[in-house]
């Protein structure tokens, strides 16, 4: 790359930051109501969870399909806070009708340094701890993923089944304030909008960097190669780990800050439908993009949205055609449908195989069942 | 000691449906190494088949009769459409298949959703499966002794067709070596579809069955295809035996998680099982490296 390429690349890169704050922070303000900027403020919390996806699956290859575990400790935790910090010192919440006392797990996060903390750090270390185990022993592709639903399926049952004490299928509801700010003052709910802009734009600057990395460059390196990233030298599982742990961190960190905005969060928010509900704005832009999964996912919500209030069963139409159109035909993204399109027509005109080149995918597990297979390779290496 | 024996008839009813359930993904899974989430729809299509039979004929032991093999068929018919249409295009990104099966999922949940509503339908069971028998002195409803009995039924005729029919050679070549079946002259698309046809026919089968144990809604597939994929995943890719094992092992742990936890609390606990399970055998049960689907 030449310096002046180099240097308009930079420019642009600082052009679209400029953009995007210029944006979030100037005209949507200005022209949206405050109840469309509560529903903007939702959507970004969301796109929060898509960035985290986007370089877990788009740049690692890790089809994370169990997203609402860490969205939900996130709220969950959040949720905890704000309802210990409505009912005052030593209090307990209102829901709670029997027993005396709060569990001691509540009592955790009642200083709301703890729960700050709690938030970035339980998620982050509980993904530490499964990528850790999962990845160690090369359970990847289609395995993780299973694994990665079945945790998220196997959270929300729990939540459901403690009634008594995280609110059961109802979840946690009506919080009045947010660290002393009153959630009903409308000041106060543009500042929270101002922030979920603020903390997305930073997740993006962050992936950004990730990307452009040496360590980038590796997580690509393992999407496509484990094996010979492991014969280089370096260690695959740790890899992985690092990526797993951000995009479970992120979508924490979506979740706390969806639950004052939204005001409720409930184990629908974390089962398994809306566990894979995340991905599909992220494979929409364009999984291996560093934009794409946030628009894909703020054009998804913004179409559930408004579709779902009147025209539900049109919306689940809708998000399964979805699924199955885009994946299965624009891989990388709506953004590469004019490409698609061209290839289309120039395959008219000139027969030639199926161009698969942009498809950014890990290797076949047809080709490659794991370890197994890995073993077999190190010998064949060896002779 | 009736509790326990109690316990452990409720983990073998369960371990039978996810064996059930999970006897088509392993086929499809083991060949293919396609991860269909609508497997569970197609068990959803089955139980409905079942629905309409009845609706049809009235009588709950005829109707069972015909809804059996019917429901293979539409079952399999089914497979062979999403195959035809979508999976095939998807080899080697078995990954995005997972997606897409996903949203097909989603579109015949929505599907059945405004052809049968969304409340329950109820499917009666003949008179002779609504019965207790006693086994070892602890009551066993016949109901869901026809369910176990059939997932033994369809082990085995699946066992004999992969071990004896010239079916069966071809489909354990192909989950062997694919280019070597290839260069055999085994057709190894035409395979894909038979297999596909078979394991979505068991799943239509195995709606029948828990039509006449559980209700049939909308969404029955999803309560029970995530346990079926742990079956899998526990099991190991494309054995048979795997899943026989994991299965009971999944349902009676589960049974005995739940007599002393909560429902949940097992599920969770069950989960954990499977994760450390596989630090110990990440390729599960059996490993893939065995050249044999038996």
């Amino acid at each position: 790359m030449t310096t002046a390429n180099r240097w308009r690349g930079r420019a642009g890169v600082l052009g679209g930051y400029a953009m995007a704050l210029a944006l979030l922070f100037g005209v949507a303000p200005l022209v949206l109501t405050d109840f469309r900027l509560r529903l903007l403020a939702q959507f970004l919390c969301v796109a929060m969870v898509a960035v985290g996806i986007g370089l877990a699956w788009g740049s690692g290859g890790m089809l994370t399909l169990g997203q609402g575990l860490f969205f939900g400790l996130g709220a969950y935790i959040m949720a905890i806070y704000l309802q210990l910090s409505d009912a005052g010192p030593g209090g307990r919440p209102a829901f709670m009708v029997t027993g005396s006392g709060v569990p001691w797990w509540w009592e955790l996060f009642r200083s709301p340094v703890a729960a700050v903390l709690g938030i970035v750090a339980v998620p982050g270390l509980l993904a530490l701890l499964l990528g850790l185990g999962v990845f160690r022993r090369r359970v990847k592709g289609a395995y993780f993923a299973i694994l990665s639903q079945a945790s998220a399926a196997a959270f929300a049952l729990l939540l459901i089944s403690q009634r008594s004490t995280i609110g059961g299928s109802n979840g946690l509801s009506s919080f009045r304030s947010f660290f002393g700010f009153a959630l009903r003052d409308p000041v106060n709910r543009r500042m929270l909008y101002f922030i979920a802009a603020g903390v997305l734009v930073a997740m993006v600057a962050i992936v950004h960097q990730l990307r452009r990395s040496r360590y980038g460059e590796l997580l690509t390196a393992v999407r496509d190669g484990e094996e010979r990233v492991r014969f280089l030298g370096y260690d695959p599982a740790l890899v992985k780990v690092l990526a797993y742990g951000v995009a479970a961190v992120f979508a924490a960190i979506g979740g706390a800050l969806f639950v004052p905005i939204v005001g409720i969060i409930s184990p629908n928010n974390v089962g398994v439908v809306p566990s894979i509900g995340f991905l599909i704005g992220v494979a929409l832009g364009g999984r291996a993009t560093l934009l794409g999964p946030v628009l894909g996912s703020l054009a998804v919500s913004y179409a559930g949205s408004t579709l779902s209030e009147n025209f539900e069963s049109v919306w689940i139409y809708l998000q399964g055609l979805l699924f199955i159109l885009v994946v299965a035909f624009l891989p990388a993204g709506v953004g590469s449908l004019p490409g698609v399109i061209r290839r289309w027509a120039s395959a008219r005109s000139g027969p030639r195989g199926p161009d698969t080149a942009q498809v950014p995918e890990g290797p076949p597990m047809v080709d490659d069942p794991g370890p197994a297979a890995g073993a077999a390779v190190v010998r064949t290496g060896g002779v | 000691m009736d509790a326990v024996l109690g316990q452990l008839y409720a983990g073998i009813s369960l371990g039978s449906v996810l064996l059930l359930i999970a006897l088509g993904l392993v086929l499809t899974f083991g060949q293919m190494g396609v991860i269909n989430m609508a497997h569970g729809e197609f068990l959803m299509a089955g139980a409905y088949t079942a629905f309409v039979v009845q609706q049809v004929l009235d009588s709950a032991e005829l109707s069972l009769l015909i809804a059996l093999p019917l429901s293979f068929l539409v079952g399999g018919l089914l497979g062979v459409l999403l195959e035809v249409t979508l999976i095939s295009r998807l080899y080697h990104r078995p990954l995005d298949t997972l997606l897409v099966t996903w949203g097909v999922s989603l579109v015949l949940q929505q599907l059945a959703r405004d052809i049968f509503g969304a409340p329950a339908v109820e499917v009666r069971a003949p008179a002779w499966l609504q019965g207790n028998v006693e086994v070892f002195g602890a009551p066993f409803t016949t109901g869901r002794l026809f369910i176990v009995a059939l997932a033994l039924a369809s082990v085995a005729a699946l066992s004999l067709v992969l071990r004896f029919t010239s079916l069966g050679r071809r489909i354990r070549a192909v989950v062997q070596s694919r280019g070597l079946a290839e260069t055999s002259g085994i057709d190894s698309r035409r395979t894909d579809r038979i297999t596909f046809f078979i394991g979505s026919g068991l799943a239509g089968m195995a709606g029948v069955a828990l039509s006449l144990i559980a209700a049939t809604q909308p969404y029955m597939g999803q309560t029970y295809i995530v346990d079926a994929f742990l079956v899998v995943v526990a099991g190991g890719v494309g054995q048979v035996r795997g899943a026989v094992l994991a299965a009971f092992g999944l349902g009676v742990l589960q049974a005995v998680f739940a007599y002393s936890q909560s429902v949940s609390t097992a599920k969770v606990l069950l989960l954990l099982v499977v994760i450390a399970f596989l630090q110990l055998r990440p390729q599960g049960l059996f490993s893939v490296r065995t050249r044999s689907l038996m």
